[in-house]
């Protein structure tokens, strides 16, 4: 009888030796005569706990993590093929503490399944949501999408159902779906993680968006620095359009609906659906005056669906156990599932899907178990490098977004990035003036001299330079460019640098002479 | 301008002959010539303009707009370390620090031996283990001083 082990294919977990490690537990396989297949998953989230390896015993899927190539032989002589103790032994994985308690609808399969396998895919409920949408109306469809309450989680939180209402209601003709799949944020994987671990959910919702509205081309815009998820895409793709869930006759409907990747070119700014729209069509991606919204005059001048990953991802799960279930997760506006990444210098850090509403104390402490450095945590930006620096007074907020609007933050794509009390926030201020600087597409001046001038003052307070009067020339700055700017990177970049002075103007202060 | 090798030339223009066709396919061929030559040729942009029907300008603006095209030869490994957010709180600027020394360059620079080139990267979707580095495509996280070290005595040993 084979043994199935599982050992994620993520790209986070190949950074700390999976693939070392798969290869070290065919070759002791190999060795021992033990009939092992080696199953590529996606990750279970538990970033603190990969290299995580499972296998499928009849108690169900037992953990051990975190593996090394060092451990290889002595989970064999543990006799691990059939849950035997060892000293990495986490038992069931459904039972871990940290996965235990997270509401995983987006992500329940990631970690779960073979990601190349249209077959396992389906066995673990995929594809029920576009055989139920393939049985309604398109009106239908989006209005259960609308009524789910789902809105974009890219970072802009508009509601999916109106955007997608938009263009159904544009005339009949030559209409997309496109995928922002440019996870640009530092402190966000979640795209990622999807994109790796479940494919075909990313592909079943664009499926399911371009019958609702009629369109029959679908891009997914994908950043460069996913050389993986690329891989991963690719191969799913292959695979639907193999079992005719894409192609001109989607799952024996009659309706085509065709799917093709493009990589974007290392540029932040093209995480801005406009400016992804510019890139897709081959040019600078340079950021476009609204209105013509997307919905309206988007791709190569075409009604155009521009959604996030994660939010597409969404939709099979909303369609497969109807619009009221999703809704029945969140608080106040921000219904369903969020899931949120906990990043940087964190003991835990990983993937948690949760409804909204859980606070950010639960998620850094409870979750998070504080530092990785185990120094007292002093800030967390959530958001992207546009989010706001949060204190630990402000750690009671709640992860809804509304909530964090109300403190003059933001909760953007859901990442959470964690400082211990070693950080300088001038510093980190002035990084965000020098990223904005970097990546600002030139189109408009707010954003392009702005950033630049905002580097430079900071320099100056930096330098014990003329402090107070530099400090005010700097919030003028800020303002500036919030009220200036074309799009979200000259208009959010200030955030954190006005949070980082609202809050930790100590850090400023200290150099004023 | 530097001038392509005849057989350079003709890898450029065979590209952008077949991605033509494509809608949007500018991004496309450029990618396509940079996996073939390691970098996209300022002598590229010509061919390109002629085959696709835009205007030398036009080529050379997207070129230049995206940092992933490279306009000079890499060197045999690129590093890419990231400078991001995540990466800073787990001590991203020591660690460049150590790998501007280490391989003797700075950022956006190739070493004289032709090994390494050395680039910052804005996110590389690790953020749970920083500070992550990616070499030739291959990714790593936690990364100390001692294991940047044994990454680049190897060149690039496969993850």
């Amino acid at each position: 009888m084979t043994t199935l082990v599982y050992v994620p294919g993520d790209a986070g977990a190949l950074s700390l030796g999976a693939g070392e490690v798969a290869r070290g537990i065919a070759e002791e396989a190999a060795r021992r005569r033990a009939a092992v297949k080696v199953v590529r998953n996606g990750s279970r989230g538990a970033y603190w706990l990969e290299p995580l390896i499972e296998v499928l015993t009849p108690r169900g899927r037992l953990a051990y993590g975190p593996v090394t190539t060092a451990d290889v032989a002595g989970l064999f002589e543990a006799d691990f093929l059939n849950g035997g103790s060892h000293a990495l032994s986490l038992g069931a994985t459904e039972a871990i503490p940290w996965l235990k308690g997270q509401q995983r609808l987006t992500f329940e399969r990631v970690g779960i399944i073979d990601p190349t396998s249209v077959a396992d895919y389906v066995k673990h409920g995929g594809y029920q949501g576009l055989t139920r949408a393939l049985s309604m109306e398109p009106a239908a469809i989006v209005q259960e999408i609308t009524t789910s309450g789902l809105r974009g989680r890219g970072g802009a939180a508009f509601p999916t159902g109106i955007k997608w209402k938009t263009v159904l209601d544009q005339p009949a003709g030559q209409k997309y779906v496109t995928c922002n799949a440019d996870e640009g944020d530092s402190g966000t994987f979640s795209d990622r993680m999807l994109m790796e671990g479940d494919p075909l959910a990313l592909i079943e919702g664009m499926t399911i968006a371009g019958v609702a509205v009629g369109a029959t081309q679908g891009y997914i815009y994908l950043r460069a620095e996913y050389p993986h998820a690329l891989r991963a895409l690719r191969t799913a793709i292959a695979a639907a359009h193999q079992a005719r869930y894409l192609g001109s006759d989607v799952a024996g409907a009659g309706k085509r609906f065709d799917l093709e990747v493009r990589v974007g070119a290392g540029a932040y700014i093209c995480g801005e659906e406009t400016s992804m729209l510019e890139s897709l069509e081959g040019r600078r991606g340079e950021v476009r005056v609204r209105p013509p919204l997307p919905a309206v005059k988007g791709l190569f001048g075409q009604p155009t669906i521009v959604n996030n990953v994660v939010t597409l991802a969404s939709v099979p799960w909303i369609l497969q156990h109807g619009a009221q279930a999703y809704a029945n997760f969140g608080m106040g506006k921000s219904r369903g599932t969020l899931p949120i990444q906990l990043a940087g210098n964190i003991r835990r850090g990983g993937l948690v899907e949760r409804a909204f509403g859980l606070t950010l104390r639960e998620l850094l402490y409870d979750y998070g178990g504080g530092t990785a450095t185990g120094k007292p945590i002093r800030a967390v930006q959530v958001g992207g490098p546009l989010g706001a620096y949060i204190p630990a007074s402000q750690f009671d907020t709640a992860v809804d977004y509304e909530a964090l609007a109300g403190i003059g933050a933001m909760l953007g794509h859901g990442g959470i990035v964690v400082f211990d009390d070693s950080v300088d926030m001038a510093r980190m201020a002035r990084y965000a003036m020098e990223f904005c600087a970097i990546e600002s597409c030139g189109k408009c001046t707010p954003c392009r001299i702005g950033s630049t001038r905002g580097v430079e003052v900071i320099d100056r307070i930096l330098a014990g330079v003329d402090g107070e009067r530099n400090v005010r020339l700097l919030e003028e700055l800020c303002e500036t460019m919030v009220q200036g700017s074309l799009c979200g990177l000259g208009g959010m970049a200030p955030f954190p640098v006005q949070s980082a002075l609202r809050h930790f103007r100590e850090d400023f202060r200290g150099r004023v002479k | 301008m530097e001038t392509l090798p005849p057989a350079e030339s003709a890898v450029v223009q065979r590209i952008a002959s077949d991605l033509k066709g494509r809608p949007g396919p500018l991004l496309e061929v450029l990618h396509a010539i940079q996996a073939a030559l390691g970098y996209v040729p300022g002598a590229a942009v010509p061919i390109v303009a002629e085959v696709l029907n835009l205007s030398r300008a036009e080529v050379h603006g997207v070129v230049t707009f995206y940092h992933y095209f490279r306009r000079s030869r890499p060197g045999a490994h690129t590093v890419s370390l990231c400078q991001a957010e995540a990466c800073q709180s787990m001590g991203a600027a020591a660690l460049a620090a150590h790998a501007r020394r280490r391989l003797g360059i700075d950022f956006h620079q190739t070493s004289p031996d032709g090994r390494f080139s050395l680039e910052p990267i804005y996110c590389l979707g690790n953020c749970a283990c920083s500070p992550a580095v990616m070499i030739d495509g291959r990714l790593y996280g936690r990364v100390t001083p001692e294991r940047f070290d044994a990454l680049v005595a190897d060149g690039a040993p496969s993850p």
